[in-house]
C-alpha cells in the first residue's frame, strides 16, 4: 500500500466496482464486526439478567465486594481514552501527525491504565475471598456472609458473572490497546496516516468507543444496581 | 487490513511468484483457501461417517462384537463390543463433526469462500488475511476436537446440543478433558465462522464488479449473503456460551448447574438461539447453490428471481423467532410454546416458494440430466420430505409425542443429508472443472449418485417408522424394550442400508482423486453456464481477472431468443447492451 499511500485516496472503496456503500473496506468490516461483538455482550448480559432475576433469593447489594470508587476512576479514565481517540482521528483528519500521534499514544496510556487497574482489582478481590465460583471458606467475604450482610445463596452466580462479563470486557480492551499499539509503531511513528489515509485510526477508534461503551452498561450493572 | 485490500487488486493474474507455503498452506488467495476448506472438511466428513457406522453396527447387532471392533481400546469396545459409555461419545461425536466441521464448511467455508469472489466479479475477498485466519482458526478448532476422541477419559458425552446440567458437571459425564476440549474446540469454530461472516458481507456489499447489482447476483451468492448474517450474528451466541460452559467446567463458575443457583434452561435457550439459525446456516447456501444448479440444467432462466431472494430473506429473518420449538418438551409455558408453534409453521411459506419455483423452473424445460442435476433434484426432493416432517415436530401435540425420538433423526438427516449433502455433491461436482480444471467421471458420477439416492432413503425412511414406534433418540440398546424388540429387523436393515451408504461414498472419493489428475480437461465454461467464473480459464488464476469485466444482465439468461446459443453470460456483451453507469465512472 505505500507506494500509493501518498497519492491515492484510501478512504474511498477498494477499486472500481458497482456501487456497494461507499465507505471503505476496513470500516464497513469493522461495522459489520462490531454487530457480532454486540451479539456476543448481548449473550453475557443476557445471561446475567437472566439468572440475576431468577436467583434463589437476594442479589449482593453494591458496594460491599466490589470497590466502586477505584472502579469510577477506571470508569473516568476509558471515558477520557475515548475523548482522546476522537482527538487522534479529528487530528489526522487535520493532516496535523504530530498531534495524532500525542493524542493516540494517549488513548494506548489510558487504556494501559484501565488494564492495570482491573488486574490490580481482582487480585485485590480474590486476595478477600471473591473468585469466580462463589466465596473461598475462611477469607474475609466468607465471614460477612456468615453474618448475613451477604446472602450465601447467590455468591456463585454473582461470582461467575462478575468474572466472566467483566473479563471479556478487559480481554477485549487489551485487545484495543495492542491493536493501537502495533498502529502507533508500525504507521502512526513512521508518518504514514495523511489527511488522505487514515482508515486504520478509524477503524481502531470504532472498536475503541465500542469497547467503552459496553463498560459504561457494564459498570451500571455490575457495579452500581 | 488496508495493505491486503490495497495489494490484492495490484497483483495480477499471470505473475504467481508466491512461495509453496504462502501459496498452498498461508494461502490468502480465496481460491486456496476454500480449496483448503474441501480437502479439510471433507476428511472429517469421513470422520464423522466412520462414527455413524459404529453406531449402526451397535444398534443393528445390540451387543456383538463388531468386525473391526478389536483396535479399539479396552475402554471404549473391549472384544469389539461398543460400551455404552462409548457409544454416547459416538452420538455426540458423530454429530459435532459433520455440523461443524462437515456441512457447515462444506457449504459456507468451501463455497462462500471459492464463489463469493468469482460470482460477484472482484480480485479477491475484502480481507484476505482475515479469510486465512478463519481457514486456520477453523483448522485448530478441528484437531482440538479430533485429540478429544484420544483423551483418557473418553470424549464429550452429552449430545452435540451438549444440555447442561450433565455437559456442564464432569460428576455426572464422567468425561473431564473431553468435554473441555469440546467447549475450547468450539470456541475456535465460532471465531472462524465469525471471520469469515464479515469477509463475506464485505466483500459482497463493497467488491461487486460494475453492473453487478444486487438483483443481478446469482441466488447462491444471495444466500451466501444472508448465510453469512446470520452465522455473523448467531455463531458469537454459541461462543458466548461455550465460555461460559468452559468456565463451569474448568473455573467451577455456577452458570448452568441449578444446585448453586444457575439454571440447566438457560443453556438450552442460548444453545437454540444459536441452533436455529444454525439450521438456515446450514441450508440455505444449499438452496442457492441448488437454484444454479437447476436453472443450468433446465435451461430455463429461474423461476420467480425475486421471490427467491426474498424467500431467502424471509427464511433467514423467521429462524430469529423459533428456537423455542426444539424446547417444547424441556418445561415451557404453552402459550410461549403456541408462538413459537405459529412462527415455525410460518417458515413453510417462504420454503414452500422455494420449492414451487425450482419445480416452475424445471417445468417444460430442456432438462439436461448431469450429474449435478441429478443432485439438485434429489435436494429439491428430499428437502420436501424434510420439511414435511419438519411440519409434524413444529406442531406441539405432535412433538411432544415424537420428541427426542428415532422421527427427529429421520427429520434432521433428511434436510442435512438429503438437503444439504446431496446439494454439496452436486456442487462439487459442478464446480469441481473450476477448482481443479478437469472433469470428474460422468459415468461413476451416476452411479454414486444412484446408490447414495437409494441407500441413503432406505436408510433413513424407516427412521420415521422407528420414531412413531417409540424407539428413543440416542438409546444404545433398543432391544433391552420388549415394545422395541419387534423393530429389531428394520433396525438391521438399516444398518445394512447405512453400511452400503458408506460404501458407496467410496466411489465419490475415487472418482474425486482419480479426476484430480486423470479427469478430461475441462475448458472454460463446460456446463455452458452464466456466470462469471465461466470467463476465467479452468482453474482459475491466482487475481482471477486481469481486468475486471462488466456485467450486462442477470445470472439465468437460458434459452434467450437473442443469442444461438441456448444461454447469453452476464459478462457478454450484446450490441443492445449499454455500459453500466459504473464501468463508465471507472473508465472500462
Amino acid at each position: 500500500m505505500t507506494h500509493a499511500a501518498a497519492t491515492v485516496d484510501q478512504m474511498r472503496p477498494p477499486y472500481p466496482a458497482e456501487r456497494g456503500l461507499d465507505v471503505y473496506n476496513t470500516k464497513l468490516g469493522m461495522w459489520i464486526f462490531l454487530a457480532s461483538e454486540v451479539m456476543f455482550f448481548a449473550a453475557l448480559i443476557g445471561t446475567y439478567i437472566i439468572l440475576r432475576f431468577g436467583a434463589p433469593g437476594e442479589w449482593a447489594k453494591p458496594g460491599i465486594v466490589l470497590n466502586i470508587k477505584i472502579t469510577a476512576f477506571n470508569t473516568f479514565l476509558l471515558i477520557c481514552s475515548s475523548v482522546s481517540m476522537v482527538k487522534a482521528y479529528a487530528s489526522i483528519q487535520d493532516g496535523d501527525q504530530k498531534k495524532m500521534r500525542f493524542w493516540l499514544l494517549m488513548t494506548i496510556l489510558g487504556g494501559a491504565a484501565f488494564v492495570g487497574i482491573q488486574v490490580y482489582e481482582y487480585l485485590h478481590l480474590i486476595e478477600h475471598g471473591f473468585l469466580p465460583s462463589g466465596v473461598r471458606e475462611g477469607s474475609e467475604l466468607a465471614e460477612l456472609v456468615a453474618k448475613g450482610t451477604l446472602p450465601a445463596a447467590t455468591m456463585g452466580l454473582y461470582g461467575s458473572t462478575f468474572y466472566t462479563m467483566t473479563g471479556f470486557h478487559g480481554f477485549h480492551v487489551t485487545c484495543g490497546v495492542i491493536s493501537m499499539a502495533y498502529l502507533y509503531f508500525t504507521k502512526a511513528l513512521p508518518g504514514k496516516y495523511t489527511k488522505l489515509n487514515y482508515g486504520g485510526i478509524e477503524t481502531v477508534g470504532l472498536y475503541w468507543h465500542f469497547v467503552d461503551l459496553v463498560w459504561i452498561i457494564l459498570f451500571t450493572i455490575v457495579y452500581l444496581i | 487490513m488496508t495493505t491486503v485490500a490495497a495489494t490484492a487488486h495490484t497483483t495480477h493474474a499471470h505473475h504467481d511468484d508466491r512461495s509453496f507455503i504462502r501459496k498452498y498452506i498461508f494461502s490468502t488467495d480465496h481460491k486456496i483457501i476454500g480449496i483448503q476448506f474441501l480437502f479439510v472438511s471433507l476428511f472429517f466428513l469421513v470422520i464423522g461417517g466412520l462414527l455413524a457406522m459404529q453406531m449402526r453396527w451397535q444398534l443393528g447387532y445390540p451387543g456383538q462384537p463388531m468386525p473391526g471392533g478389536g483396535i479399539l481400546p479396552e475402554t471404549m469396545a473391549p472384544g469389539g463390543v461398543i460400551l455404552p459409555e462409548y457409544y454416547i461419545q459416538l452420538v455426540t461425536m458423530h454429530g459435532t463433526f459433520m455440523v461443524f466441521f462437515a456441512i457447515m464448511p462444506l457449504l459456507v467455508g468451501v463455497y462462500a469462500n471459492f464463489l463469493i469472489p468469482l460470482k460477484i466479479g472482484a480480485h479477491d475477498m475484502a480481507f484476505p488475511r482475515i479469510n486465512m485466519w478463519s481457514f486456520w482458526s477453523f483448522v485448530v478448532g478441528g484437531l482440538v476436537m479430533l485429540s478429544s476422541l484420544f483423551v483418557p477419559d473418553g470424549a464429550a458425552r452429552a449430545g452435540w446440543t451438549m444440555y447442561a446440567p450433565l455437559s456442564a458437571r464432569h460428576d455426572f459425564s464422567g468425561a473431564s478433558l473431553g468435554q473441555e476440549l469440546w467447549s475450547v474446540s468450539i470456541i475456535f469454530v465460532g471465531l472462524s465462522s465469525i471471520l469469515g461472516s464479515l469477509n463475506y458481507i464485505t466483500t459482497i456489499i463493497n467488491n461487486r464488479a460494475p453492473g453487478m447489482t444486487w438483483f443481478r447476483l446469482p441466488l447462491s451468492v444471495w444466500s451466501l449473503f444472508i448465510t453469512a448474517i446470520l452465522g455473523l450474528l448467531a455463531l458469537p451466541v454459541l461462543s458466548g456460551a461455550a465460555i461460559m460452559l468452559l468456565f463451569d467446567q474448568i473455573l467451577q463458575t455456577h452458570f448452568f448447574d441449578p444446585a448453586v443457583g444457575g439454571q440447566a434452561l438457560l443453556w438450552q435457550h442460548l444453545f437454540w438461539f444459536f441452533g436455529h439459525p444454525e439450521v438456515y446456516i446450514l441450508i440455505l447456501p444449499a438452496m442457492g447453490m441448488v437454484s444454479d444448479i437447476i436453472a443450468n440444467g433446465s435451461r430455463k432462466p429461474i423461476f420467480g428471481y425475486h421471490s427467491m431472494v426474498f424467500a431467502i430473506v424471509g427464511i433467514a429473518f423467521l429462524g430469529w423467532l423459533v428456537w423455542g420449538h426444539h424446547m417444547f418438551m424441556s418445561g415451557m409455558n404453552p402459550t410461549l410454546g403456541s408462538s413459537f408453534m405459529v412462527s415455525t409453521l410460518l417458515i413453510a411459506v417462504p420454503s414452500a416458494i422455494k420449492t414451487f419455483n425450482w419445480m416452475g423452473t424445471m417445468w417444460r424445460g430442456n432438462l439436461r440430466f448431469h450429474v449435478p442435476m441429478l443432485h439438485a433434484v434429489a435436494f429439491v426432493a428430499m428437502f420436501v420430505i424434510g420439511g414435511l416432517s419438519g411440519i409434524y415436530m413444529a406442531a406441539t401435540p405432535v412433538d411432544m409425542f415424537i420428541h427426542d425420538t428415532y422421527f427427529i433423526v429421520a427429520h434432521l438427516h433428511y434436510v442435512l443429508f438429503g438437503g444439504s449433502l446431496f446439494a454439496l455433491f452436486g456442487a462439487i461436482v459442478f464446480w469441481y472443472p473450476k477448482m481443479f480444471g478437469r472433469m470428474m467421471s460422468e459415468g461413476w458420477g451416476k452411479v454414486h449418485f444412484w446408490l447414495t439416492f437409494i441407500f441413503y432413503n432406505c436408510t433413513f425412511f424407516p427412521m420415521h417408522i422407528l420414531g412413531m414406534a417409540g424407539h428413543m433418540r440416542r438409546i444404545y440398546d433398543p432391544t433391552q424394550y420388549n415394545f422395541l424388540q419387534p423393530y429389531q429387523p428394520m433396525n438391521r436393515f438399516i444398518s445394512i442400508s447405512a453400511f452400503l451408504l458408506f460404501a458407496s461414498q467410496l466411489i465419490f472419493f475415487v472418482n474425486f482423486w482419480w479426476s484430480l489428475r486423470k479427469g478430461k480437461p475441462a475448458g472454460q465454461n463446460p456446463w455452458e453456464d452464466n456466470g462469471l467464473e465461466w470467463s476465467l480459464p479452468s482453474p482459475a488464476p491466482h487475481g482471477n481477472w486481469e481486468k475486471l469485466p462488466t456485467v450486462y444482465r442477470g445470472p439465468y439468461e437460458f434459452s434467450s431468443p437473442q443469442v444461438a446459443e441456448d444461454y447469453l453470460p452476464q459478462y457478454k456483451r450484446l450490441p443492445t447492451d449499454r455500459e453500466p453507469a459504473s464501468a463508465l465512472l471507472a473508465g472500462h
